[in-house]
């Protein structure tokens, strides 16, 4: 199913993921190339989120391995960029928008160092990449969901980093406000980024992804868009629930069954 | 109130380390407290509190003293064990974590309830004023335990100092900390080891019942006033300091009073003057500011009544009588006596006897809420396909809030339109 992919920005081996022992998540394997914008498509409650989250090490994996440039995850933290869902957060923190964009240089400078002045020059420069240079000293709270959106956005730049996970960064956000982050991503993988995007739009999804990986509880495909997103992957995506392998998982979760053989691991609050 | 003079002048060295003392405790309590607050994490405060008691009679029994490196180091282990309890409850059992909290908080509180009478029971000379832990004595604090008390107190503030940005980050958004590759679970472990920290040297103050209060009060009176994390902190150390130092005056006038319970009092009033008075987020500004909305509905809905009244005869400086506009709409003669007296204030409207007539900004004014009203209408029945008799009502509510720009965005949206729904001509100026 995979085109064979020489030096992998991820690679996915054989991943499950489990909530209190019911797997979300099927026996996952895939690679992704550098420089590529992908798009993570599939139904409401197809593990979309779930993926992305278990790639970075956010959650608990019961099976499998994660592998990113070639390196085990928390060797390369440093060139990992995540922008979460908007909902994800309390907006009622008390900080401004300088104060989020700056957490991004937080990976950088390391424990107990103060953004320094070059940090602070980072941040504007992103600040204004994504439009939102009027809004530095505004609250957070005060922001409307698109302007929430860019802040997250222009956090993750800020970072600097090599691959980028973004969940739902579309989600509130205006046409006009999509088309410019479309643009921003281009260039980003113009620049070599790799990009992965939780995505819900299946129209625009020919016009923005170089790569899609339709998912759902199980991998369907994972390639170039062009010769993955057809109409016959796509019904296997959206069609009917496999009914079997949900009623599986329901089993191993009343039977405290372990996923994998001879590993019984406690299942762990989130 | 020579009193109040002995004791402000801080000529009496034992005075003055008891000040020292109490607004150090406090103040660090206060500081560590606000990120408790903002990790939300106030009732596990609460949890830790009941459950340095026991721990501090563990370290009186095994020492036989009341050394305080004794006690903290007590105070510390149960302090810990209780949140390790919570912890394990919450992920092993189906119970949830405020059920969790409860549980540990009082089996800890009761066992250590339990030692302490056992301890006055024995008869050691040792023991008096170990119940000052129960409601605290800031007034007791002198020489070796204050030492030892102010010095884990500077400890706390060097820490939350160097940690600060990461203390911040795992309270907004912990997913992205660990995602960037911070060592959440290490920060974490910090977090909670200051917290355990600052409530036993607080306890010095308030005491174990009442510690929670200048954990977690002082940090939400504080955020009632800023919406910058920084002076959050600084307002909730100084809030909490006050309070310390209140306690420790009343502790130094009245030795039989309870100094705890006071303490909670002071800082319990600075909230509440907090949660009132606060601009912005206070609870006297958002009446204020929602009267301020009424009147301007009622303000722009009587103007809108006297420009309509006079569309067909064009002429909107006609004089009209109270009763004239209620007829068109529904006011009481008493409410639009205020509203149309206001309006005259304003020069909105020109009184001649019993009559009132708009004057040039009052009919602009109207004409404005008309036209933004009509438009609307029209905006949901082309945007939005909604059937023309549904949209008067939402209407009704938007002509108040429309800002110029959003009105002249819907202006251009829908292009200028000469009639609503209804076929009323909606009036440009």
């Amino acid at each position: 199913m995979n085109e064979e992919i020489i030096t992998p920005a991820l690679e996915v081996h054989d991943l499950t993921v489990a909530f209190d022992r019911k797997p979300v998540l099927w026996n996952i394997d895939l690679k992704l190339p550098e420089g590529k914008l992908v798009g993570i498509i599939g139904p409401n409650g197809a593990g979309k989120s779930t993926l992305i989250k278990a790639v970075m090490g956010l959650l608990p994996l019961s099976s499998g391995y994660v592998k990113l440039f070639d390196h085990p995850i928390d060797e390369v933290r440093k060139k990992i960029s995540y922008v979460p869902q908007r909902e994800s957060v309390d907006w009622d923190f008390p900080a401004s928008v300088l104060d989020v964009v700056l957490m991004g240089r937080y990976g950088k400078l390391g424990l107990f160092r103060r953004p320094r002045k070059a940090d602070y020059d980072v941040a504007l420069d992103c600040l204004k990449k994504v439009g939102m240079e009027a809004y530095i000293n505004r609250q957070i709270s005060q922001l409307s969901g698109g302007q929430q959106q860019r802040t997250f956005l222009a956090r993750a730049l800020a970072q600097q980093a090599d691959i980028y996970f973004m969940d739902e960064p579309f989600a509130g956000v205006d046409a006009a406000t999509e088309k410019a982050i479309i643009s921003l991503l281009r260039t980003m993988t113009e620049a070599k980024k790799t990009v992965i995007v939780v995505h819900h739009d299946l129209q625009s999804v020919t016009q923005y992804f170089d790569w899609v990986l339709l998912l759902n509880t199980r991998l369907i495909a994972c390639g170039p868009t062009a010769t993955t997103f057809t109409q016959q992957n796509l019904q296997e995506t959206y069609g009917g629930k496999l009914t079997l392998l949900s009623d599986v998982g329901d089993l191993i979760r009343r039977e405290h069954f372990p996923n994998r053989e001879g590993v019984i691991k406690q299942p762990k609050t989130i | 109130m020579n009193s109040l003079l002995d004791f402000f002048s801080f000529a009496d060295p034992n005075i003055r380390f008891v000040v020292i003392g109490s607004v150090l405790l406090t103040a660090s309590s206060a500081i560590v407290g606000t990120f408790t607050f903002l990790h939300k994490k106030s009732l596990v405060g609460d949890a830790i509190a009941h459950a340095v008691l026991p721990g501090i009679c563990l370290g009186f029994m095994l020492s036989g003293t009341k050394n305080p490196a004794y006690l903290i180091a007590g105070a510390f282990v149960t302090g810990w064990i209780s949140l390790i309890g919570v912890e394990y409850i919450t992920r092993h059992t189906r119970i949830k974590e405020d059920t969790a909290i409860g549980l540990v908080l009082s089996v800890f509180f009761g066992i250590g309830i339990l030692m302490l009478t056992v301890i006055q029971k024995s008869g050691n000379a040792a023991q008096s004023g170990l119940d000052h832990f129960l409601f605290g004595k800031a007034a007791a604090l002198v020489g070796q335990d204050l030492f030892v008390f102010g010095t884990v107190a500077v400890l706390l503030l060097i820490a939350v100092f160097l940690l600060f940005k990461e203390f911040a980050l795992l309270a907004f958004d912990k997913d992205y900390a660990k995602a960037i590759g911070l060592p959440v679970r290490g920060i974490e472990l910090t977090l909670t080891s200051l917290i355990v920290l600052a409530v036993v040297i607080g306890i010095q103050a308030v005491g174990v019942v009442l510690m929670a209060a200048i954990l977690i009060t002082p940090a939400a009176a504080a955020r009632f006033w800023t919406n910058k994390i920084s002076v959050m902190i600084t307002l909730a150390s100084i809030f909490g300091a006050f309070s310390g130092l209140s306690g420790a005056y009343i502790s130094y006038i009245a030795p039989a009073m309870p100094t705890g319970p006071w303490i909670v009092i002071v800082i319990s009033t600075v909230a509440f003057i907090s949660f009132f008075f606060a601009p912005k987020r206070g609870v006297i500004n958002r009446l204020l500011r929602q009267r301020n909305i009424r009147r301007t509905i009622n303000d722009e809905n009587v103007l809108k009544t006297l420009y309509q009244l006079s569309e067909e005869s064009r002429n909107f400086f006609i004089q009209r009588s109270a009763e004239e506009i209620i007829r068109r709409r529904k006011f009481s003669l008493e409410t639009l006596g205020k509203i149309l007296k206001r309006l005259e204030r304003q020069g909105y409207v020109e009184r001649t006897g019993k009559h009132w007539s708009l004057t040039e900004e009052g009919k602009n004014r109207g004409q404005r809420v008309v036209r933004i009203h009509r438009l609307w209408e029209l905006y949901l029945t082309t945007h939005l396909n909604i059937a023309p008799d549904h949209v008067h009502d939402d209407a009704d509510t938007i002509e108040h809030l429309l800002t110029p720009e959003l009105e002249a965005e819907l202006e251009k949206l829908l292009n200028y339109p000469k009639v609503d729904p209804h076929k009323s001509e909606i009036p440009y100026s």
